[in-house]
C-alpha cells in the first residue's frame, strides 16, 4: 500500500474508510438524514392534532408516525449524532492519532443504514409500520403487532449491535490512547461524559436485546415470557424495558452535558467552574441510573415500599443534576461572555433543560404521577430534556466545531436566526402540553375532546416553525461546507481550550501522529 | 501503539456485553418470578398448595369474591356458579366455575388467577384449581371446574375481603402448534 496522506478517491473512499474524522461526518450526516426523517413524522402527528377530529391520516397510521418519529429520533438521529461527534472530537481531544478499532467503527458505521432500510420499509408491509409506541410494551408488541413487527426487532438488534460495537471503541481509545501527561482528571468533560455513556450502553444496549429476542421468541417460537396464558406477565417486559430504558435517557443526554459543559467556558472566558464535581455528578448519575426504571411504571401496581423507594431515589438524581445546572451557571457568572450560536444554544439548553428537570422531579412523585402518567405532561417533559437537551446541544456543538471541521466559518446571522426560531418554535410546541396533559389529555391518540383544541393549535403551529427552523439549519451547514468563509486561526474561538484547538483548521486528515506532551 | 492494552479493554468489555445479554434471561426473568410468588406482589398466586392440619378460626369472617374475565377474542361463556362465599380462615372450602365452549370446534383454555388485594395473594392457597392444568373442551360442550382453596390464618387482620379473579386464555393454537412440534 505505501503511506498515504490523503483520503484516499472516489465514492468507495466512504465505504471502506478507518479515518475517525470521514467516519464521524458519515455519523453526522445520517443522524441529520434521520432527523429529518423524524421530523417529518413529527409533522405529520401535529398536522393531525391541529384540530379535534380525524382529517389527514387513520388512527392506525398516526399510531405508526408517534412510534417511529420516536424510534427513529432516539436511535437514529440523537444517540448516532453523539457517536459522530465522539469519533470526530474525542481522538482530537486526547491527542490519538485515531480510535483504537478503526475497522470496527467502519462496520458499527455501516450496519446503521441497513437498520434504518429494514425499520423505515415496514411502512410498506402488509399491517404497516410497527403501532404499539416506541416502547413496544407487550402484548401489544407481541400478540397485537403487525407482522412488520419481526422487522423492527432485527433492527433493534443490529443498531444495538452498532451502539454497543461504538461504545467499546470510545472506551478502548480513551482507557489506552491518551496523550503523555494527560490523566483522567485532565481529560475534557466531553471525553468524560462520552466514557461514562460508553459503560451505560454496554450494560443496558444488550438487555434491550435480550428484552427483543423474549417478543421474537414469543412471538415466533411459543415461548411465554411476556403472555399470561403461558404463565409469563406483561409487567416483566416493562422492567427489563425500563432497566433499559432508563439508563437510556442519561445516554442520551450526558454527552449534551458534556458539549455544554466545554462550550459555556470558552464563551464566558472562564474555565468551567467544579471540574471535579461535574465528573462525580455524571458518575452519580450514571449509577443512580440503574436503580430507578420503576418510576416508569408507578400506575402498574407496584407494592407501597417500592413505590417509596424508587420515589425517593429518582428525586436524589435531581441533586447531582443540580450540581452541573450551578456549575455552568457559576462558570457564565461574571464571565465575559459573547453570544455567538453555540452559546445560545448552550444558555437555551441550560434554562430549558432545567425546566424539562423540574418536571421531571414532579413525575417522580408516585402519588401525583398518576395523575400525569400517560398523558401529555410526560410528553412536554420528554421533548424539554430530549429536544432542548439533546439536541440543542447537538446544534452547539456542530456550530462550534465545523470552522475546525471544515475550514470555513457559518454564518452567524442565519446561525442566531436558527437559534432564536427554533427556541420560539420549540417553546410554543412543547409549553402548552404541559397544561394539556394536566388536563387530562391523553398521549398517543390521533382525536382529542374539543376543550384541548386551542393548546394543541398553539401547539402545532409552533411545531412547523421548530420544523423549518431545522430547514435553516441544513441550509446553513450545507452553505458553510461548500461556500463559507474560509478561516484558518487554530483557534476559531479565543477563549477555546484543549488539544483540538492546536492542530491546523482545517483538522488535517490525520491529526497527532506522533503524540503531544499534555502538562 | 497500546495494541495489547487495547485488545485487553476489548476482551474484557465483550465479556460484560455477554454476560449483561445472559444477565436478562438467567437473572431477570426468574428473579422475578421469584420475587413475585416469594413477596405476592402482582396478585400471582403460587401453585398446589398441601393441606397441612390447622386450626380454623371461627371468629374471622373473610368474603371471597370470585370473578372471572375473557381474555381478548376468547369466545367461551365462562364465569363462577357464585360470586361470593363467606369463609373462615383455616377452613377447607370448594366451589365451581362454570365454562361453555360455543363455537363448533374443540378448544383449549387456559385460566390464570389473580388475588386482589395483592398482599393476600400469599395467604390465599389453592389446593385444587382448574388453573392448574389447561382445559379442553370439545365443540359445544360445557363443563364444571372444580377450585378448593384455604385462607391462611396468618392472613393481616385490616384485610376483610378477598378478590379472586380469573382470566380465560384461548391457547388451542399454542397446544397445537407444541403437539404437532413435538411430532415432528
Amino acid at each position: 500500500m505505501g503511506t498515504h496522506h490523503g483520503p484516499a478517491k472516489g465514492f468507495t473512499r466512504w465505504l471502506t474508510t478507518t479515518n475517525h474524522k470521514d467516519i464521524g461526518s458519515m455519523y453526522l450526516w445520517f443522524s441529520f438524514a434521520m432527523f429529518i426523517v423524524g421530523g417529518a413524522f413529527a409533522m405529520v402527528i401535529r398536522a393531525e392534532l391541529f384540530q379535534p377530529g380525524l382529517q389527514i391520516v387513520d388512527p392506525n397510521f398516526f399510531n405508526s408516525m408517534t412510534t417511529m418519529h420516536g424510534l427513529v429520533m432516539i436511535f437514529g438521529a440523537i444517540m448516532p449524532s453523539f457517536v459522530g461527534l465522539a469519533n470526530w472530537m474525542i481522538p482530537l481531544m486526547i491527542g490519538a492519532p485515531d480510535m483504537a478499532l478503526p475497522r470496527m467503527n467502519n462496520w458499527s458505521f455501516w450496519i446503521l443504514p441497513f437498520a434504518f432500510a429494514m425499520l423505515l420499509s415496514s411502512f410498506f408491509m402488509p399491517g404497516g409500520a410497527p403501532n404499539f409506541g416506541w416502547t413496544f410494551y407487550a402484548p401489544l408488541s407481541t400478540t397485537y403487532a403487525p407482522p412488520s413487527v419481526t422487522f423492527f426487532i432485527f433492527g433493534v438488534h443490529i443498531m444495538g449491535l452498532s451502539s454497543i460495537m461504538g461504545s467499546i471503541n470510545i472506551i478502548a481509545t480513551v482507557i489506552n490512547m491518551r496523550a503523555p501527561g494527560m490523566t483522567y482528571m485532565k481529560m475534557p468533560l466531553f471525553v468524560w461524559t462520552w466514557l461514562i455513556t460508553a459503560f451505560l450502553l454496554v450494560a443496558v444496549m444488550p438487555v434491550l436485546a435480550g428484552c427483543v429476542t423474549m417478543m421474537l421468541m414469543d412471538i415466533h417460537f411459543g415461548t411465554s415470557f411476556f403472555s399470561a396464558a403461558g404463565g409469563g406477565d406483561p409487567v416483566l417486559f416493562q422492567h427489563v424495558f425500563w432497566f433499559f430504558g432508563h439508563p437510556e435517557v442519561y445516554i442520551i443526554i450526558l454527552p449534551a452535558f458534556g458539549v455544554v459543559s466545554m462550550i459555556i467556558p470558552t464563551f464566558a472566558r472562564k474555565p468551567l467552574f467544579g471540574y471535579d464535581s461535574m465528573v462525580y455528578a455524571t458518575a452519580s448519575i450514571a449509577f443512580l441510573s440503574f436503580i430507578v426504571w420503576v418510576h416508569h411504571m408507578y400506575t402498574v401496581g407496584i407494592p407501597v415500599a417500592g413505590e417509596l423507594f424508587f420515589m425517593y431515589a429518582t428525586m436524589l438524581i435531581a441533586v447531582p443534576t443540580g450540581v452541573k445546572v450551578f456549575n455552568w451557571v457559576t462558570t457564565m457568572w461574571r464571565g465575559s461572555m459573547t453570544f455567538e450560536t453555540p452559546m445560545l444554544f448552550c444558555i437555551g439548553f441550560v434554562f430549558l433543560f432545567t425546566i424539562g428537570g423540574f418536571t421531571g422531579v414532579m413525575l417522580s412523585i408516585a402519588p401525583a404521577d398518576f395523575q400525569y402518567h400517560d398523558s401529555y405532561f410526560v410528553v412536554a417533559h420528554f421533548h424539554y430534556v430530549m429536544v432542548a437537551g439533546a439536541v440543542f446541544s447537538m446544534s452547539a456543538a456542530i456550530y462550534y466545531w465545523i470552522p475546525k471541521w471544515t475550514g470555513k466559518m457559518y454564518d452567524e446571522g442565519m446561525g442566531k436566526a436558527h437559534f432564536w426560531i427554533s427556541f420560539v418554535g420549540f417553546n410554543l410546541t412543547f409549553f402548552p402540553q404541559h397544561f394539556l396533559g394536566l388536563a387530562g389529555m391523553p398521549r398517543r391518540i390521533p382525536d382529542y375532546a374539543l376543550q384541548f383544541t386551542d393548546f394543541n393549535t398553539m401547539s402545532s403551529i409552533g411545531a412547523f416553525i421548530y420544523g423549518a427552523s431545522q430547514l435553516l439549519f441544513l441550509f446553513n451547514v450545507v452553505r458553510t461546507v461548500v461556500a463559507g468563509k474560509p478561516v484558518s486561526d487554530k483557534k476559531t474561538w479565543e477563549g477555546a481550550e484543549g488539544l483540538e484547538w492546536t492542530v491546523p483548521t482545517p483538522a488535517p486528515y490525520h491529526t497527532f501522529t506522533t503524540p503531544p506532551v499534555v502538562k | 501503539m497500546a495494541d495489547k492494552a487495547i485488545t485487553k479493554t476489548v476482551a474484557k468489555l465483550i465479556a460484560v456485553v455477554i454476560g449483561m445479554f445472559a444477565f436478562v434471561f438467567v437473572v431477570m426473568v426468574p428473579l422475578y418470578d421469584v420475587l413475585c410468588e416469594q413477596l405476592g406482589i402482582n396478585g400471582k398466586t403460587s401453585g398446589r398448595y398441601e393441606v397441612v392440619a390447622s386450626t380454623v378460626d371461627t371468629d374471622r369472617i373473610i368474603k371471597v369474591q370470585f370473578v372471572a374475565f375473557n381474555n381478548e377474542g376468547m369466545p367461551w361463556d365462562f364465569k363462577p356458579t357464585v360470586t361470593m362465599m363467606k369463609v373462615n380462615p383455616g377452613a377447607v372450602n370448594d366451589t365451581v366455575f362454570y365454562a361453555k365452549n360455543p363455537l363448533p370446534k374443540d378448544m383449549v383454555a387456559q385460566a390464570i388467577p389473580s388475588v386482589s388485594p395483592n398482599r393476600a395473594a400469599e395467604y390465599f392457597h389453592k389446593t385444587e384449581c382448574f388453573c392448574f392444568n389447561q382445559q379442553p373442551l370439545a365443540a359445544g360442550k360445557e363443563t364444571q371446574m372444580p377450585l378448593q382453596f384455604i385462607v391462611d390464618q396468618d392472613l393481616p387482620e385490616d384485610i376483610k375481603t378477598i378478590t379472586l379473579s380469573y382470566t380465560i386464555f384461548d391457547v388451542t393454537d399454542r397446544v397445537t402448534k407444541s403437539a404437532s412440534v413435538a411430532i415432528r
